[in-house]
Formats: structure tokens, sequence, C-alpha cells
């Protein structure tokens, strides 16, 4: 994609195109942004954000620090009110809509700083992402009503079942907090998978973890991909792990989307080359 | 479910506390050997240990730091002491365990109902402000409750509001108080309530309602992000909360003949809160104990007289200053390495 075509893409009243094409032709985007934008005291943090990610679609987002990467997250989650424009997911309007109520449509995440129950076991924390998918209230649960020990039951199978994605169904009852590193990477990607969600957002999940636990988890990304047929959205610094399992790559710079396209395009981008590596024509001093 | 069957363990451990402890406080008594300022402390031991509970759900459970929660327990005495009147005088309800138990309800109630007012403004607020403004309500329970007159008239209730020229019997006089108050409060009825606030408490820890609360508390940017309604659970941990301190309210109200707001100032609050951080934030068995032990121990001090105070306060630093000593833990590991082993492992499960 050259720079060019990003400047029409700008033009474009309500640009539709998917990264990958060809899968936005028959199915309705899980994740539509239309000029989606935030301020923040007059600095404009991310700036025309225009993206749709297909159904079973594995995108990266990638892109310098700072360039706003999580804060693309926090739009789409709505841990932030964007200041312009809209975000589809599932063809629904999320506007004015809290973080609670964006997962319950379909958005799940994970953290860049893990956000465990670190004091709760690892099958409570999985428990909680299930949360909205187990139906009993607060008396059922105090007065032991009946479907009260069938639904914990079915919470508690449904809980190892998830966590057998990642082979964790022995660490059930370790404290999540006293993991290792990457098992509590992989705790987060559980728990927002429990949530039942139509797009994953996963922020840096192989941060920390060595490239054999990498490859792992690119296989795992993938066999999440089609075990239970979502999109998945990444950032992601390892580019081993963005180029070898994204679909289709977005990148961003100061706040604005640079570059759009698959691995090979990306890597020959020479806006992307730029952003990362500065000027090739600088003057040595 | 081995978790499970853990859990379910310590909570038996919990009941069974209780039972034993009720059990030989009734062999003592048929025995005579119990003294009688002892005696007299039995219900308030239950009204303190069903206090520090209920105040471990909002503290502990929901993470949120409370400072008025004697304002609820106030409520409930109140409104428990009205009803039970009122029930004697309207419906000639003379079974005195049926009118306490409505009588609590009518408290539990009241006071669940004072929780869903303050609770609104009071959970937009966070940590030391949330603190501040629940001792803030705390006060203006106890001075609303200062300015409230209600008059029985026969089976008719007036209420007035800094008017105490109401027709009938005057039954709520301002700052004076309720007075002639039907003593109906039994041990053993002080003991069922623990029981019933221990299931509540318990139950609700160990089941979808109870997790997300801790979610909640544990990380509430998380539980947002797994779809959990944050402001639902913070409001039901404390009104429950609030529910369970009317209840303990209405208990501690029916033990004595007047009942005045004064009795809930402040420093009731704090001392309930001292209960639940020395017994152990989060630690329902903890705050039992511990609200038993700080209730009986000025009784055993009465030994020192004058002293009696300072040797109570110095005893709080002591223990405070121990059970947090990296020394004493140490030592502890040395001699029974698997207990201390046992206690972290239930010390993480805890929390």
């Amino acid at each position: 994609m050259s720079p060019k075509r990003m400047v029409d893409t700008k033009m474009v009243p309500v640009p539709s195109h998917s990264i990958v094409p060809e899968r936005d032709l028959n199915k309705t985007p899980v994740l539509e942004t239309r000029h989606l934008g935030i301020e923040f005291g007059g600095l404009k943090a991310v700036e025309d954000f225009n993206l749709t990610i297909g159904k079973t679609e594995i995108a990266g987002l990638i892109g310098p620090n700072g360039a706003g990467k999580t804060t693309v997250f926090n739009l789409l989650t709505k841990v932030y009110q964007p200041t312009t424009g809209t975000v589809l997911v599932n063809g629904k309007d999320t506007a004015g809509m809290n973080t609670m109520q964006a997962n319950r449509l379909g958005i799940a995440r994970t953290f860049q700083n893990i956000r465990l129950f670190g004091n709760m076991t690892v099958e409570d924390n999985v428990r909680i992402g299930l949360h909205n998918q187990v139906r009993y209230g607060m008396l059922t649960g105090i007065f032991r009503l009946p479907g009260y020990w069938k639904q914990e039951r079915a919470q508690h199978e449904q809980a190892l079942r998830l966590l057998s994605i990642f082979g964790m169904e022995d660490m059930a009852e370790v404290k999540a907090g006293s993991l290792p590193y990457g098992a509590q990477r992989r705790l987060e990607i559980v728990r927002a998978l429990a949530t039942h969600p139509s797009l994953l957002l996963l922020d840096e999940p192989a941060a920390g973890m060595n490239p054999h636990e990498t490859e792992e988890l690119m296989r795992n990304i993938i066999k999440i991909r089609d075990e239970f047929q979502i999109a998945v959205m990444l950032i992601e610094h390892d580019m081993n792990l963005v180029m070898g399992i994204c679909e289709g790559i977005c990148v961003l710079n100061y706040g604005r989307i640079i570059a759009k396209g698959t691995a090979e395009e990306i890597q020959q981008n020479p806006v992307v080359i730029e952003a990362y590596l500065g000027k090739q024509k600088e003057d040595a001093p | 479910m081995r978790k499970a069957s853990k859990t379910a363990v310590s909570n038996l451990i919990t009941y069974g506390i209780v039972v034993v402890a009720y059990i030989v406080c009734q062999v003592l008594i048929e025995n005579g050997q119990m003294t009688r300022a002892l005696k007299g402390q039995l219900v308030p031991i239950c009204v303190y240990v069903v206090m520090a509970v209920s105040l471990n759900l909002t503290v502990g459970i929901s993470g949120e730091l409370s400072l008025g929660h004697a304002g609820f327990m106030s409520v409930g005495a109140f409104a428990g002491t009205i009803a039970s009147a009122w029930l004697l005088a309207a419906f000639q309800l003379e079974n005195e365990v049926i009118r306490l138990i409505l009588a609590m309800v009518v408290g539990g109630a009241a006071a669940g109902v004072a929780g869903v007012l303050i609770g609104i403004p009071v959970l937009r607020l966070r940590g030391d402000y949330l603190a501040i403004v629940t001792l803030a309500f705390g006060e203006i329970i106890r001075n609303v409750l200062n300015c409230l007159y209600i008059s029985l008239d026969g089976a008719r209730l007036h209420l007035g509001f800094l008017n105490p020229n109401l027709p009938g019997e005057l039954m709520v006089n301002g700052p004076i108080g309720v007075t002639g108050i039907d003593k109906i409060s039994t041990f053993a009825m002080g003991f069922a309530l623990i029981l019933f606030t221990l299931f509540v408490v318990l139950n609700l820890v160990n089941s979808r309602a109870g997790r997300a609360i801790m979610a909640t508390r544990d990380n509430r940017i998380a539980a947002e992000s797994v779809g959990i309604q944050v402001t639902k659970y913070k409001m039901m941990a404390f009104v429950v909360s609030a529910a369970l301190a009317g209840m303990a309210g209405a208990l501690y109200g029916l033990n004595f003949s007047t009942v005045t707001a004064s009795k809930f100032k402040f420093d009731t609050s704090i001392l309930v809160l001292v209960f639940v951080v020395l017994g152990g934030i989060g630690n329902i068995r903890g705050s039992v104990i511990a609200a038993t032990v700080l209730t009986i121990l000025p009784e055993v001090l009465r030994a020192f007289s004058d002293y009696r105070m300072l040797v109570y306060a110095i005893v709080l630093i002591l223990v405070m200053l121990l059970t947090n000593s990296p020394i004493l833990s140490n030592l502890v590991n040395r001699f029974y390495p698997r207990l201390h082993r046992r206690a972290r492992e239930k010390g993480g499960e805890a929390a």
C-alpha cells in the first residue's frame, strides 16, 4: 500500500475495506471503526483511525513506542470515550457504552501490564470470565437454591476446558499471582476467552516470553481462532510473531495509520521503514 | 472438586468454633460458673461478632473502607425496637422469639434501605474519599435519629421530626432515644443470628456474585473488561453488609430498656473496624474470634480497674505487632512447619 493511497483512505467518507479485503465480502465485519479519534487536552493521541476486521481474521497493530496502540485498544473497549468517530462491533454502534457493555457485545481483551485477580485461584479467574455465561442471582448463591450446584459444576467444567487450551488445568488451584510471567499472560487470554467474545484483543501477548514460548503462543493463537471462530487483533513488538501469524497488519505512528496491508507489503513499505528506522537519506553530521 | 471441599472444610471449622463456643457458654451458665458481668456481655458479643463479620464483607471482601457501620446498626436498633413494640400493641404478638425475629427482619430491611440510599452517592467515590463520606453519613444518621419522635397510639404509629407533640405514648423521644423497650433479646437468638450471618457471608463469597465482588476489589478495570457490572456488585456487598448490621442493631436494641442514638457514635464504627483489622481483613473466622476476645477483654481486665483501657490498648498494639512480626512467623515456621504452611495456604485462599 503506497502512501498515496493512504491519503485517499482519509478522503473517503466511510471507508470500509478490511486489511484482507476478501474477508469482508461475505460477512458482516466483527469490528469497524470510522474516523475514530481521541484528544487529551488538545493532544491528538489517535486520529482518523479507520479499520475493519472480518470474522476469524488475525490482525496486527504495530508501531513505535507511544504511537497510540494501547490507546486504540482502550477506545475499542470503551475505557476511553472517543472524541470523534464511531466503533461498530458486529454491526452495532457502541456510542455511549461502557467497558462492561462493550464486553457483552463481544470484545474481550488482555492487558499490557497484566491485570489478573492475583489473590484468587487460576480457576476462579476463569470463572469470573464466565460471569455472564452463568446466570444465577445473589439469593440463589446465598441460600444454595436449586440450580446453584448444577451451574457451579458446569462452570467448573467449562473453566477446566478453557484452561486445557494452554494445558493449564493442573494449575487450576494455584493462586494466579504466584504463576510465572508467561503463564499469567496465558491465563489472561483464557479469562478473556471465557467471556465468549467475537473479537479478542491481545495487548503484547508475547512480552516477557522466550522464543520457545512465543512460538507456542503463535500456534495457540491460531488454534483459538480456528476453534472458537473468532477474530483476533494483537499489539506486539515481536516481529516474528506479527509477521508469522497476522493476515493483515496495521501500522500506527503518532496516532495515525501510516500503512495497512499484508506482512510482505508492510515489510517493504518505505513509510513504515522510515517510522521505525528514521529517514534513509539523513545527512550525517 | 478438591478446592470446593477445601473451602467447605474451612467454613465448617468456622461454624464449628461458633457452635462449640455456644455450647461451652451454655454449660458454664447451667453450672453457674459464669459471672453476672460476663453473662450480661453475651448478647453484645453476638452483636459485635455480627457487626464485625458484616463489616468484613464491605472492607475485606468488597475492599471499601467504611467508617459508618454503626450508623446502620442504629437504624436497625431503632427500627427493630419500634417494630417489636408495634407488633405487641397491634397484633398482641406475645411470642418473644417470633417477635424478635420479625424485629430483626425489620431492622435489617430498614438498614438495607439506608444502605441503598447512602450507597448511591458513596460508591461513586473510592478509597479515602469513600471512607470519609461513610463517616459523615454515619454522623448524619445519628443526628437524624436525635431529632426523631415516634409515638404509639393504640396500634398506630405517629412520626414527628423535631416535634414531640404527638398523640399517644412517646416511644422514641428525640435525644432521649427509645424508651420502655421490652427486653426480648436472648443469647440463643444472638447465636442464631451469628450462624445466619456466617451462612450469608460465606455462601455469598463462594458464589457467582461473591466472585464478581472480589474481582471488582482486586482489579476494577479487569473486572469491567470481563463484563462485570462493577457498581452493581459494590452496591450488593454494601447493602448486604448494612442489612446484617441492621439485624445486629435490632438484637442490640432489644437487649436494653433504652437505646439512644449517641450509643452508635463514630467510636463504635472504629471499634468494629478494629475487630476486622485485628482478625484479618477478608478473614471471616478471624473477625468472629477478634470480636469475641476484644469484647470480653475489658471485662476480664477489670482487675486492673483504672488502668483497664490502657492495658486494653497495649494488648491491641502487641497483638498487631506480633501477628505481623517476621521473627515470630519464622519461629512458628521452625517449630511447626506444617502449621505455618497450612496457615499460609489458607491466607491465600481467604484473601
